[in-house]
């Protein structure tokens, strides 16, 4: 157990501060490379337990935020081991940096729910919490797994796989002539792999330089909008990803049968679900079903529901408000340009919600609507899921583990080893990047080499 | 039970006596337990009844481990091998893997000897029928005949004998490999005892008179100048033999096309065949169908034995009927003429679910029984051998009342081969594989010696001398290595020579003689003229030292990485352990572990369908469990 293991400890929100945790053996070491006090004397080893430091993190030369650091030593610690919290001050992107600085100083990215396995097994949990340890772990590895692909981008996920494939292969193929070197033989072979892993490794760092850009994982509020046909919601979106105030991504999922959109509002980024079904036709709920529009906003971090203020409300609008029960939305009073029929009031009674009267057609409350979704953000009311930075992180980490077996693969091409040692390091690139899809070698080879390869007596 | 017949008393019974059935019955009686060894057979001992040869890539590793734990294989082969190779010479050292061409039947006598003059061992032709078990534990097993052989360990090596049957065409033989009589009873029995039973497929090609083949239109395969032997005892000189060639040629279209147009006669694609084949062995026909794209495969024709000018014709397995099998043959260049001996035929025979099995290959469930060889659904005259000498320690640890042996994926191939069965998911016969063994740079078949005899010493099978020697082998690689390590080398005009000769770097510092050894283009021998102070030494304490030196980035890193995997098979699980209590386990995860039954977390994290929460979930139960006592 004597890795040391990074995380960041709370729900990040662009508001409040983040923690990043460190713990074990190596916790010390780690944040005594980046850590740099004010007038740069201080020797954050060296300083008592339970006390608190305030200084810069480093990356290298580089400052990435300024923080205050609080050292613990084990026992006395949440999981026992030496401890290191640092308290990011720089909002999301800068705890980001400094999780980042963290791990690549010599902590890995904590497994889901690690700290509080740790805590058990070193004593610093009751016995009478085991179960709930235990069910904390495997709920929050669902979560993880569940979100280590599912935010994965349909291009990278391509991508990943088709490195992947690609090695296997070229693994399988040298496997093969280890196993039976009289049906096949590598003359000439070490060549063709010196560029095969050239390649595949350009590729892993391109989505290395992805992940770095935080391009590698769907990032933003999830949002979904809802409402009833013609309330206004195929406008709503076009006017929100209007040229002048968005970014605009589109990515055909291949995970899932949804397209996603991503609007920047003032630094804050939306990502709205399932805009197909908002672009196709303007009846979402009629089309997809309750079903479908349960799904969606349960996975949603905020819905924006439109109300068509011109028409009463009807059982389409029962259904909806049903769904919003216990969320984080916005009800958009739509259509302020035509005249009312629908009560301002009893709306908000009914949903609990922020009711701000829009017209997309006179272009008028869009500005109320951004300033409501900013404030629930910025006041902590809505954020997304810090799993996501997580998951990154561990994206990360996998990426350049591949990388560097790469480089090892070439490193031994060049250097005249023999074969069976190009497939140690391959198959070291290819493991790492099954992190990345949550998937184990399992079979893989031994299936390879026998579908591919006519081997045998 | 009051009828009269013959009733007898012994330690342990061997049912078998293929290659695991002889290394499970010698390890027994060697370790001092009064052993009788069962067979359907006495002149079937050792029987090969498919390849004439024993290694091979992976496989070769395993004899060599057999022999490092104080087994027979490796010595057997010493004595009957007609041609040998070491494979994979021109790639690392962790991939050299010996391969020799054995005669058959000077094998199966040899073998026969050896078992003949072991003391506490007595060899019985019957067949047993019935396993005897009270209260959870093996007493004694029965025969057809209705004789009784009490005794208080059962190892099952019972081959591909079980309910077996031969195939070709629309023929079907109810007989075990090679006509002879198959054991049609003992399945029943173990069915009764709650034993599941798989049924497995594997194949032969035909043999050939070897008057009748054209060798001229074959390339000639010659064995290695200088031979290598198996067995770490056996000395060098006595295996420089004259050698037997193999020949090679190849399938055309015309082959291919014979097999395409009589495909539908083929049992296999009729469905009469309902065993599972082994995708690594795959008969002639398989290959046409799977590989159309290839417009010829190769065939190696392999001597049979002296004894004999039968020839194996290997890479053409085959269960087609006879006339297509004779059409066939004779499509291939060298064979137009070929007069079939014996024809090709694919063999079914019941075996179990090897995750039956505790790594110790006892039966989780019978106390004292335990199984070996292609009855665990392994392939392979090594494999089966590997697990009937494990079997053979392991149950004799038991009567002893001490530990017994578990070799793990980072001690042994043998290790991996074992665990693999008992915890992976086997839906066919479980062949060895360079491939399968992540630590492979460490599970040499040079360092067999280093890595195992210790531990046949400690189960008793090795003597002291043995040891003693392995252990100042051991002694001197580590001081040689220290000595290379030491050693400085100035860049004298001698030393620049040396290396300009070799094509290697010129010094511009002082630099070890270690280091110059790790450079890829110089070898300990290169070196030797300018480390002028170098001990006279073995050469296989010379090749340790070589190795060690070349390859030693990359031996720490797999040593690292053993490290890690250590502490996972470290932490046993108890026996009893009711999973059904482990609340958070997902319900696959908990299905399987109750299945599988594994003894440690390593084992529990290689079972398919068992997460790393799943992993962390029990280890926070097994604490609970220590806490609460």
């Amino acid at each position: 157990m004597e890795t040391t293991i990074a995380a960041i400890s709370t729900a990040m929100s662009a508001s409040g501060i983040g923690i990043v945790r460190i713990s074990g053996e190596d916790a010390m070491n780690v944040i005594a490379k980046i850590y740099r006090s004010k007038n740069g004397r201080k020797n954050i080893k060296e300083v008592k337990t339970h006390t608190i430091h305030y200084g810069y993190i480093y990356d290298g030369d580089e400052t990435v935020d300024e923080v205050l650091v609080m050292v613990m030593r084990g026992p006395k610690t949440y999981t026992g081991e030496d401890t290191v919290e640092i308290d990011c001050h720089g909002g999301v992107y800068a705890m980001k940096r400094v999780l980042e600085t963290v791990l690549k100083n010599g902590a890995q990215v904590a497994e889901p729910g690690e700290f509080t396995k740790r805590a058990f097994l070193n004593g610093r949990l009751d016995l009478s919490q085991a179960e709930a340890v235990m069910d904390v772990i495997q709920a929050k590895s669902e979560v993880a797994l569940k979100s280590s692909v599912e935010q994965l981008k349909g291009s990278v996920l391509r991508a990943v796989k088709e490195i992947r494939g690609k090695l296997l292969h070229h693994i399988a193929y040298i496997e093969t002539a280890l196993d039976d070197p009289e049906h096949f033989d590598l003359d000439g072979y070490p060549q063709e792999l010196l560029e095969v892993a050239e390649a595949q490794k350009k590729k892993v760092q391109k989505l290395l330089k992805s992940a770095d850009d935080g391009k590698m994982i769907q990032e933003g509020i999830r949002t979904v909008i809802l409402g009833k046909p013609n309330a206004g919601k195929s406008s709503l979106l076009n006017f929100l990803v209007g040229e002048d105030r968005a970014i605009v991504t589109e990515i055909a999922g291949t995970t899932r049968d949804t397209l996603e959109e991503y609007i920047s509002l003032h630094g804050i980024s939306l990502r709205i679900i399932d805009t197909a079904g908002i672009r196709e036709t303007e009846d979402v709920v009629e089309k997809i079903g309750v079903e479908k529009a349960r799904q969606m906003a349960e996975k949603a971090d905020l819905i924006l529901y439109v109300v068509d203020s011109s028409q009463p409300l009807d059982e389409n609008d029962q259904e909806i408000m049903e769904l919003l029960r216990g969320r984080k939305s916005i009800v958009i009073y739509n259509k302020t340009d035509l005249a009312s029929a629908v009560d301002m009031g009893s709306l908000r009674e009914k949903t609990g919600s922020q009711v701000i009267p829009v017209s997309v057609v006179e272009e008028t409350g869009i500005e109320d609507l951004e300033k409501s979704i900013r404030e629930m953000f910025f006041q902590g009311e809505i954020s997304f899921d810090d799993e996501v930075y997580i998951t990154n992180a561990r994206h990360k980490t996998a990426l350049e583990e591949a990388e560097k077996s790469l480089e090892m693969v070439t490193e031994s091409i060049e250097a005249g080893m023999p074969e069976d040692f190009f497939s140690i390091d391959l198959m070291g690139a290819y493991e790492a990047l099954g992190k990345i899809l949550g998937e184990s070698l399992g079979e893989d080879l031994v299936n390879e080499i026998f579908s591919k390869f006519c081997v045998g007596k | 039970m009051s009828e009269k017949r013959l009733e007898k008393y012994c330690d342990i019974v061997v049912v078998g006596a293929g290659h695991a059935g002889c290394e499970a019955a010698l390890a027994g009686a060697r370790l001092g337990f009064d052993t009788v060894m069962f067979t359907v057979s006495v002149d079937s001992i050792a029987l090969m009844p498919c390849n004439p040869n024993i290694g091979g890539s992976s496989k070769g590793h395993l004899v060599r481990e057999i022999d490092a734990l104080g087994g027979e294989m490796g010595k057997n082969v010493d004595k009957t091998f007609i041609q040998s190779k070491m494979l994979n010479k021109s790639k690392g050292p962790a991939v050299h893997s010996l391969r020799a061409q054995a005669d058959k039947q000077a094998y199966s006598n040899e073998m026969r000897k050896t078992l003949e003059n072991q003391e506490n061992l007595t060899i019985r032709q019957g067949e047993v029928t019935k396993l005897l078990v009270e209260e959870g534990r093996i007493t004694g097993v029965q025969l057809y005949s209705g004789a009784v052989y009490h005794c208080r360990a059962v190892i099952l090596c019972t081959g591909t004998y079980l309910k077996a049957r031969c195939i070709y065409g629309d023929v079907s033989d109810y007989t075990g490999p090679n006509g002879l009589q198959a054991a049609n009873y003992l399945t029943d029995s173990l069915k009764e005892l709650g034993i599941e039973i798989f049924r497995f497929k594997t194949g032969t090609p035909a043999r050939i008179a070897g008057n009748s083949i054209d060798y001229s239109k074959m390339e000639e395969q010659f064995g290695d100048e200088r031979v290598v032997p198996f067995s770490f005892s056996t000395d060098p000189e006595t295996v420089q033999i004259p050698q037997k060639s193999c020949w090679l040629t190849y399938t055309n279209e015309k082959t291919h096309e014979i097999i395409r147009n009589n495909l539908d006669r083929s049992p296999l694609y009729s469905g009469t065949i309902e065993g599972t084949g082994p995708r690594y062995c795959p008969s002639i026909e398989d290959k046409v169908v799977r590989f159309a794209d290839k417009n010829r495969h190769q065939v190696f024709i392999e001597p049979e034995g002296l004894y004999t000018n039968e020839m194996y014709i290997g890479g053409m397995s085959s269960s087609l009927p006879e006339d297509v099998q004779d059409a066939m043959y004779h499509s291939v260049p060298g064979l137009e003429h070929a007069r079939i001996v014996k024809n090709a035929y694919a063999i079914e025979y019941d075996c179990i679910n090897p995750r039956q099995l505790y790594p110790t290959l006892e039966f989780k469930n019978i106390k004292g029984l335990f199984s070996a060889g292609q009855f665990n659904g392994s392939s392979g005259y090594e494999e089966a051998a590997a697990q009937g000498l494990i079997a053979g320690i392991n149950a004799s640890m038991e009567l002893k009342g001490r530990e017994m042996l578990v070799l793990d994926r980072s001690e042994a191939y043998i290790g991996v081969l074992i665990d693999d069965l008992v915890t992976k998911e086997n839906r066919e016969p479980y062949r060895m594989m360079t491939s399968r063994a992540e630590y492979r740079l460490l599970l040499r078949q040079d360092n067999a010696d280093l890595r195992l005899r210790k531990k046949g010493y400690e189960a008793g099978l090795i003597d002291e001398e043995t040891y003693q020697k392995t252990l100042e082998k051991e002694k001197s690689i580590q001081e040689e290595i220290k000595r290379t390590e030491h050693t400085t080398i100035g860049g004298t005009p001698e030393v620049q020579a040396l290396l300009e000769e070799k094509k290697s770097t010129l010094l511009k510092s002082g630099t070890t003689v270690a280091e110059l050894i790790r450079r890829p283009e110089l070898t300990y021998e290169d070196v030797a003229p300018i480390d002028k102070k170098r001990p006279e030494l073995p050469w296989d304490v010379k090749q340790q030292v070589e190795i060690n030196l070349k390859y030693e980035g990359y031996i720490k890193r797999q040593m690292k990485q053993v490290e890690q995997f250590k502490k996972l098979e470290a932490k046993k699980i108890p026996e009893d352990l009711d999973y059904e209590k482990v609340g958070s386990l997902r319900i696959e995860a908990r299905q399987k572990l109750e299945a599988y039954r594994p003894i440690s977390i390593g084992q529990a994290s290689r079972i398919s369908g068992v997460s790393p929460a799943d992993i962390s979930v029990l280890l926070i139960y097994l604490e609970q469990y220590r806490r609460k006592g």
